[in-house]
């Protein structure tokens, strides 16, 4: 019963989703507000009905309706209560009822913060909203239906992949979704603008907060997913390149070119036609990523072809989107207009270039994912293309990116004079420079790689540091309270997600030049020294967990004869599908971790595996934490930046009913 | 400076980055694409010498070992028609079994051992990575073609 009402609470939520996707866009377009007050309401109803939909399918997963095809293949009796609810969104169906509902949600908190929008805009922003969640609800009823009956039912699930029962699997998949869906809102906003040909400074002032937010969100879910690769993969490795990781990196690249170019479109009315595309190009990315990972184009390229129902429903949705909106940007940008002149130094060229260099290293990292599907699907040969490839193309288009991020902060809009911008900068740059020169030396072993990456982490400090330096001492207050007060919450936002980067980029460039790595064979008893620290080998025990047997090791970890921790990998077998899985013990430290895995026993004997030798595997990784400090900083900053109060309602308000006097005498052409 | 003079000078920087992203883009494909080879294609020595490739194919049965006292194991990887030995020196991926799929990324020495510097593991065990599954289906199709036989075995 539970899995039919949430079919049903589907279907109905479809013909909703295709009311709000049409009837206001025609009220808006005939002047007739009956027509355009339905698209609050609709929002809301179709968020209900996703949300009814949702809750059905996490009952039946809790209650082990083994009778849902869904059920049976992603879960299991043994499961414990929160897998089984993380399960929901463990499988191909779940995870785009998960997308729907982010969807759904996005569009009600834009029902329910923006009443003081301009109706018009603000029909045309959900209706758009409303079509695109009309292709993703006829996905999921058409292809790919998460309430489908298994007949007769299974007596006991198959479990959920036991790499997805992790605590980190539980947050990760919605913070993640929630910033790729939320790049629709900016996608609505742009092509509301389209549709109504009129862009301005207000127009980004109101599509601002939703971009912010979503990029700290999708922020958030790339470093959570990242962090769950480093602990549960068991090889240590933080971020691999690979195509399902480059389809949530993609949009963010965008998005951060977004949030910049956005910036400079609401103070200075520059970039506007630029501002629209990136919007387009943001959300378009994050359609492309759920067509590479859900489409099974990934798995195998000829298994898609012969199998091609849900991939051709992804791919014509997105020619449809991304081809339209296009088309749309190509038929009105004109009448956007390009905004105002600025000169050859100042805070908007050097936004400019930013955008340039994140746009073109985008580029670089689509080529790198695509190109390999391409020449595998033309039958041209399988290559792969791996780190070495991004690594070499990626770190040089952002390091200047990089070095003008010390810059950008402290010139000034329209223009900025260089010898000013040097008096003011030299000391941040002499800091940077001693630092990268002499840091190596102090951590043991100098390379050029990690001299450029202390350099930019240094160079953003010092420069951060000094930009706040000038603002503090150029203001009229005398009280450092008052001075602090006297500038905006998007002002320290901005601080905080650029010394969020100069952290991730310290995390990285220590990680990458200081790492060992040692695979060793050790019998119970033995020791082995390891990057300064003795690591002693106790011997594994048989042990058990919920739904799973285990061999748990034990190694002590010392450093000058103290002892440190005692950390316990363990190599675990699954009992509902067999499948062994290696839990990583790590013991996390400011200045760098320890992480032990346990490979195979190699005592010869296999069945002795308890008193034998084992194959271990042990990992020093200094400042690897600060990867993922590092891109909380930055998501913080998007999350104190967005509670700036010149969004809050009062001033939108103002700016709204300015807006609609400004553009009343229009009304018909809209 | 004219504004038309500067949107020049913009036109060429972004130009001039592209270009330098082209570069960078043309040389790293050059020295860091890995290309697959089957097992029927390494003993046919259509596969690089002294440069990295993969290959893909089956672990097979009854053919893994295991030095005494290292890390180093021996297994053949086989696409059901020819048969590569390899050598690794590591930790094995958690779903490395005999009889399963396998792709492994190293160098062919001159013996005709593949060492391999990476044995590739995925994430699913229903799954099998698809170059593997690849090599042992042209395998297949090569077989049938030339001896009408049918193909033996492996119904993955």
């Amino acid at each position: 019963m539970i899995p039919e009402l949430g079919h049903f609470a589907l279907i109905l939520a479809l013909l909703v989703a295709v009311t709000q996707g049409t009837l206001p866009l025609a009220g808006a377009a005939l002047g007739e507000s009956r027509l355009m007050a339905l698209a609050r309401p609709a929002a809301r109803a179709q968020f209900l009905l996703v949300v009814v939909a949702f809750a059905c399918l996490a009952a039946s997963f809790i209650g082990n309706d083994f009778s849902v095809q869904n059920v049976a293949t992603n879960s299991n009796s043994e499961l414990p209560l929160h897998y089984r609810f993380a399960a929901t969104w463990g499988s191909h169906e779940g995870s785009l009822l998960l997308w729907t509902l982010m969807l759904a949600g996005w569009t009600f908190a834009v029902s329910a913060f923006s009443r003081h929008l301009p109706r018009v805009l603000l029909a045309r922003v959900i209706a758009v909203m409303g079509l695109v969640s009309v292709g993703f609800l006829a996905f999921l009823l058409f292809t790919s239906n998460p309430f489908e009956r298994l007949i007769p039912a299974a007596p006991e699930g198959r479990d959920l992949n036991p790499l997805l029962q992790d605590p980190g699997m539980v947050i990760h998949p919605p913070m993640l979704y929630m910033g790729y869906v939320g790049f629709c809102v900016a996608f609505a906003f742009a092509i509301a603008a389209l549709i109504g040909g009129r862009l301005d400074a207000t127009w980004a002032r109101w599509s601002r907060p939703w971009t912010t937010v979503d990029w700290a969100f999708l922020t958030v879910g790339i470093a959570l997913g990242s962090g769950w690769a480093y602990y549960t993969l068991g090889w240590g490795g933080w971020w691999f390149w690979d195509p399902v990781e480059n389809a949530s990196f993609m949009p963010w690249l965008t998005g951060t070119a977004l949030i910049h170019s956005l910036a400079v479109t609401e103070k200075r009315g520059a970039f506007k036609s630029w501002t629209v595309l990136l919007a387009i190009v943001a959300f378009s990315l994050s359609l492309l990523g759920t067509f590479l990972v859900r489409s099974g184009v990934l798995t195998s390229v000829h298994a898609f072809a012969t199998d091609p129902t849900r991939g051709v429903f992804i791919l014509a949705f997105l020619v449809i989107v991304i081809g339209g909106s296009l088309i749309l940007f190509a038929y009105r940008a004109g009448k956007v207009g390009l905004g105002g002149a600025f000169g050859t130094v100042s805070r908007e060229s050097m936004l400019l270039a930013n955008n340039i260099l994140l746009v073109v290293a985008l580029a670089s990292v689509m080529l790198g994912t695509l190109y390999p599907l391409f020449l595998d699907a033309l039958n041209l040969g399988k290559i792969s293309v791996g780190p070495p490839y991004f690594d070499a193309v990626f770190y040089p288009l952002m390091a200047p990116a990089l070095f003008l991020m010390g810059i950008g902060p402290m010139a000034r809009w329209s223009s900025a004079p260089l010898p000013e911008l040097w008096t003011r900068l030299r000391w941040a740059l002499g800091i940077a420079i001693v630092s990268a020169l002499i840091l190596p030396f102090v951590l043991g072993r100098w390379g050029p790689l990690i001299s450029l990456g202390l350099f930019l982490a240094f160079w953003i400090f010092a420069s951060t540091a000094e930009t706040l330096r000038v603002r503090l001492s150029t203001s009229p207050h005398c009280a450092l309270m008052a001075k602090l007060r006297a500038n905006s919450l998007s002002y320290y936002g901005m601080l905080l997600a650029h010394l969020g980067i100069g952290v991730f980029i310290i995390g990285v460039t220590l990680v990458k030049g200081y790492e060992i790595e040692r695979d060793v064979r050790l019998e119970p008893g033995e020791s082995v020294a390891v990057g300064g620290y003795d690591f002693r080998f106790l011997g594994v025990v048989p042990s058990s967990g919920p739904n799973y047997r285990a061999l748990t090791g034990t190694v002590e970890v010392r450093k000058d004869g103290r002892l440190l921790e005692a950390l316990t990998p363990e190599k675990r077998i699954y009992n509902a599908s067999g499948q062994t899985m290696t839990i990583a013990a790590i013991d996390v430290g400011l200045f760098g971790d320890r992480y032990i895995s346990l490979g195979e026993p190699v005592g010869g004997d296999t069945a002795d595996s308890v008193a034998g030798a084992w194959a271990v595997r042990i990992y020093i990784k200094p400042f690897i934490d600060w990867i993922w400090a590092g891109a909380f900083l930055m998501a913080l900053g998007g999350f104190l930046a967005v509670s700036d109060r010149r969004y809050r309602l009062a001033v939108r308000r103002k700016a709204s009913a300015a807006w609609d006097r400004m553009h009343s005498g229009g009304a018909p052409a809209d | 400076m004219k504004p038309r003079t500067r949107r020049l000078g913009w036109i060429v920087g972004g130009l001039a980055a592209l270009a330098v992203a082209a570069t960078l883009v043309l040389n790293a494909f050059r020295s860091n694409l890995v290309f697959f080879f089957t097992p029927t294609q390494v003993a046919a020595h259509e596969a690089p010498q002294g440069r990295a490739f993969r290959i893909g194919g089956l672990v097979e049965t009854g053919s893994l070992t295991r030095e005494a006292n290292s890390l180093t194991v021996r297994f053949r990887v086989t696409d059901t028609a020819q048969t590569i030995p390899v050598a690794y020196t590591g930790l094995l991926p958690d779903l490395f079994k005999e009889g399963k799929g396998v792709v492994a990324q190293g160098t062919l020495d001159p013996d005709g051992t593949f060492r391999a510097s990476e044995v590739l593991a995925k994430h699913d065990e229903n799954y099998m990575p698809p170059a593997a599954a690849d090599a042992v289906k042209k395998a297949h199709e090569a077989m049938s073609t030339k001896t009408l036989l049918p193909a033996q075995g492996v119904a993955k």
